[in-house]
C-alpha cells in the first residue's frame, strides 16, 4: 500500500517475511511500531508481549493486543503452535537464555523471525581490537556494566546455535551500515564482517 | 417487565430517584445456594443512548461498596458519580458513543433486593434470612435485566475490584453475550488474605450487640461500631503504604503532641474514624456481610471448569483488557497475571497493563492518565471492530 507509514528498515525486512492474514506474536514489541504496521498493512491477527509499562501503554492505547510481561517468564503460558510467526526483534541479546527462547518461539509458532545486532561487525571487532574496550556505539549504546545486553553474539555464533539445536534457517539476511540487505548464505565471512544487524527466518524440522 | 418506582421498602433509600426492574415474576431465579428468588428488584441507572441495533451497551459493574450512580450526580450524596473520571460525555467510556448501564448488585442496599429489603412473604426486612448470594447470582440477575431491556449482547463489561469479578463471571457464564471485557484491579479467585480481611470486618459487625443476630432493622437498631470498624479495616487495604505515608505520615490531628490516651492523636486515625462513621450512614451492615461473602466464594476456574482458567476461556472470542496497579496489595498485580496467563493459554485476544501507580487499590477510581489512555484506546479499537466507529 502506498499510504503505508514507513518503518525501520530492519522491521520492514521482518514484515516482508510475513504472509498476509497470518497469526503473529511479536515478543518484545516495544511501542508496537512493527505490530501496528502488520495489523494495518498485512491484516495479520497480531499479538504482542512487552516488558516496559510505557511500551505496553502505547500499544494498548493504539488498540493493539499486547500483554505486559517478561518473555522468559511468560512464553511458557502460551499454547503450542498458536501462531504462524513469532517475532523476536532486537531482543535476543537481552535474554538470559537465548537458546531456550528460540526453542520457545518455535514451540509457539510454525516459524520464528529473530533479529539481533551482529557482534561480529568489523567496527565492533576493531573497537575491541584497537581500543581494547567493550564496544559502545549507536546500536550498542550501553557501557558493559549497565548494559541489558548480556548475550551478544555474531551471525556465525547464531548459525552454529541453530545448527546444534536442529533448527532450520529458511532465510537469513544481513543489513550493512547503509541499510542494504545481503543474503548471508551467499558469503558468510563477509556478511559476518559487514552486517550490522541480522534477520533470520527459522522453522523447526 | 415492570420497571417502576416500587414502594420504598429499604431504609437506606430515602426516596432517591433511580430506575428499577422487578425480575423473577414469571419464573423465580435460582441462586447458587439452591434457594430461589422471585419478585426481586434490581435498581439501575443508564447513561447515553442505546443505538438502533442495540450494539453499543456497556455494563459497568461496581465494587463492594459502590452503587448504580456511576456518572452524573449521585442523588443521595449530591456528589459526582463514583466513576465520573471514566464515564461521561467525552470520557474514555464515552456516553456520547456508548449506552452505559450500571446496576446495584444483588445483595446491595441501594434499591436492589438484599438483606435490608422487605421479604414479600413476611412483610418484614429480610435481615440474615436473605439467601446467601454469589458473584454468579449477581451476574445472572444482570443478565435477566438485559433480557428485559432487549439487549442481547454487551459491547463491553467493565469493572474494578468486585466489579472485575463480575466482568470475568460475565465472560465465563455468557461468552456469547459479551464482545469485550475489562477486568480491573481484580482476581479470578479470592485469596486467603482477602478472605481473612473480610472475615475481620464481618466479625466486627456480628460482634456488635446492635447487630441483634442479623435482625437489627426489626429491632430498630444499627450496628454502627461494627460497620465502622469493618470499613476501617477494609479501607487500609485500599491504600498503599506509600500513599498512607505521603498523605498522613505520623502527623498529629489538631494537636501539638500526643495525648497519652486513646483519642485520635494521629491524622490517619482520624481519617479512618471518619471513613468508618460516614460509611455507617450509607451502607447496610448485612449487605456488607452478604457482598463480602459473595467475593469470598468467587473462584472462577472451579465454578466454570476443572480448576484451570485456560479451560474456562478456551475458544473464547471475547477481547479482554486486564488492568492492574503496581502498588495494589488488595488484588495484587500477580493475581491479574494469573488471569492473563489463563487467557493466553486459552488463545484469547488479551491485552494486559500493569499501571505504575503509588495509589494502591483505589488507583482505579482516581486520576491515572496512563490508565485512561489504555481504556480509551482499547474501547475505541473494539468499537471499530464492532462497527460503532467507522474504520
Amino acid at each position: 500500500m502506498n499510504n503505508a507509514k514507513a518503518i525501520r528498515v530492519d522491521l520492514q525486512i521482518i514484515a516482508d517475511m510475513i504472509e498476509p492474514g497470518a497469526r503473529v506474536l511479536d515478543v518484545g514489541c516495544s511501542d508496537g511500531q512493527l505490530l501496528e504496521y502488520l495489523v494495518k498493512e498485512k491484516n495479520v491477527r497480531g499479538r504482542g508481549l512487552e516488558i516496559s509499562p510505557n511500551g505496553v501503554n502505547a500499544c494498548v492505547a493504539k488498540g493493539l493486543s499486547v500483554v505486559q510481561g517478561d518473555a522468559e517468564e511468560d512464553l511458557g503460558y502460551y499454547p503450542d503452535n498458536g501462531f504462524d510467526f513469532v517475532i523476536l526483534s532486537q531482543t535476543l541479546q537481552a535474554t538470559h537464555h537465548p537458546d531456550q527462547i528460540v526453542k520457545d518461539l518455535l514451540r509457539l509458532g510454525k516459524r520464528a523471525i529473530v533479529s539481533f545486532p551482529n557482534f561480529g561487525h568489523w567496527r565492533v571487532r576493531s573497537y575491541l581490537f584497537f581500543k581494547g574496550r567493550m564496544p559502545v556505539n549507536e546500536s550498542m549504546p550501553y557501557q558493559w556494566y549497565n548494559s541489558p545486553n548480556t548475550h551478544f553474539c555474531t551471525i556465525k555464533d547464531f548459525i552454529v546455535m541453530c545448527d546444534e539445536m536442529g533448527v532450520t534457517i529458511e532465510r537469513s539476511i544481513a543489513l550493512d551500515a547503509d541499510g542494504q540487505a545481503h543474503r548471508i548464505r551467499t558469503n558468510l565471512f563477509f556478511a559476518n564482517l559487514l552486517g550490522e544487524q541480522a534477520v533470520f527466518l527459522l522453522r523447526k524440522d | 417487565m415492570s420497571i417502576a418506582d416500587t414502594a420504598n421498602n429499604n431504609p437506606y433509600e430515602d426516596d432517591f430517584p433511580t430506575q428499577k426492574a422487578i425480575l423473577g415474576m414469571d419464573m423465580p431465579m435460582r441462586l447458587d445456594c439452591g434457594a430461589e428468588l422471585s419478585n426481586f428488584s434490581i435498581a439501575y441507572e443508564t447513561y447515553g443512548t442505546l443505538n438502533a441495533d442495540k450494539s453499543n451497551a456497556i455494563l459497568v459493574t461496581h465494587a463492594l461498596t459502590g452503587d448504580q450512580f456511576v456518572a452524573g450526580v449521585n442523588p443521595v450524596t449530591g456528589k459526582a458519580g463514583w466513576w465520573s473520571i471514566m464515564v461521561g460525555p467525552g470520557k474514555p467510556i464515552d456516553t456520547d458513543r456508548y449506552f452505559v448501564i450500571c446496576t446495584n448488585v444483588l445483595g446491595g442496599c441501594m434499591g436492589t433486593s438484599g438483606p435490608a429489603a422487605v421479604n414479600p412473604e413476611t412483610n418484614e426486612p429480610w435481615g440474615v434470612d436473605f439467601p446467601v448470594i454469589t458473584i454468579g447470582d449477581m451476574v445472572r440477575a444482570q443478565a435477566l435485566l438485559l433480557d428485559e431491556m432487549g439487549i442481547e449482547t454487551l459491547f463491553s463489561v467493565v469493572g474494578g475490584s468486585m466489579g472485575g469479578m463480575q466482568a470475568l463471571e460475565w465472560a465465563a457464564a455468557y461468552p456469547e453475550r459479551v464482545f469485550s471485557c475489562v477486568p480491573i484491579a481484580t482476581a479470578a479467585t479470592h485469596s486467603a488474605q482477602n478472605i481473612a480481611f473480610y472475615e475481620v470486618g464481618r466479625q466486627a459487625i456480628m460482634a456488635d450487640p446492635d447487630w441483634c443476630d442479623g435482625h437489627y432493622l426489626k429491632a430498630g437498631k444499627k450496628p454502627r461500631s461494627g460497620v465502622s470498624v469493618a470499613r476501617m479495616a477494609a479501607h487500609i487495604t485500599y491504600m498503599s503504604e506509600a500513599a498512607l505515608t505521603q498523605k498522613f505520615g505520623r502527623r498529629l490531628q489538631d494537636r501539638e503532641k500526643v495525648t497519652f490516651g486513646f483519642e485520635a492523636d494521629f491524622q490517619i486515625e482520624s481519617y479512618l474514624r471518619h471513613q468508618g462513621n460516614s460509611f455507617v450512614e450509607r451502607f447496610d451492615a448485612n449487605s456488607y456481610l452478604y457482598v463480602t461473602r459473595a467475593m469470598d466464594y468467587f473462584d472462577l476456574a472451579t465454578t466454570h471448569g476443572s480448576g484451570r482458567l485456560a479451560d474456562v476461556f478456551k475458544g473464547t472470542e471475547i477481547r479482554f483488557c486486564v488492568v492492574s496497579f503496581s502498588s495494589d496489595w488488595h488484588y495484587l498485580p500477580e493475581e491479574s497475571r494469573v488471569i492473563v496467563r489463563g487467557l493466553t493459554g486459552a488463545g484469547a485476544n488479551v491485552s494486559y497493563v500493569d499501571v505504575v501507580s503509588d495509589k494502591g487499590h483505589d488507583a482505579f477510581l482516581l486520576e491515572e492518565p496512563a490508565f485512561e489512555r489504555v481504556m480509551r484506546g482499547f474501547l475505541e479499537d473494539a468499537a471499530r471492530k464492532r462497527g460503532l466507529i467507522d474504520e
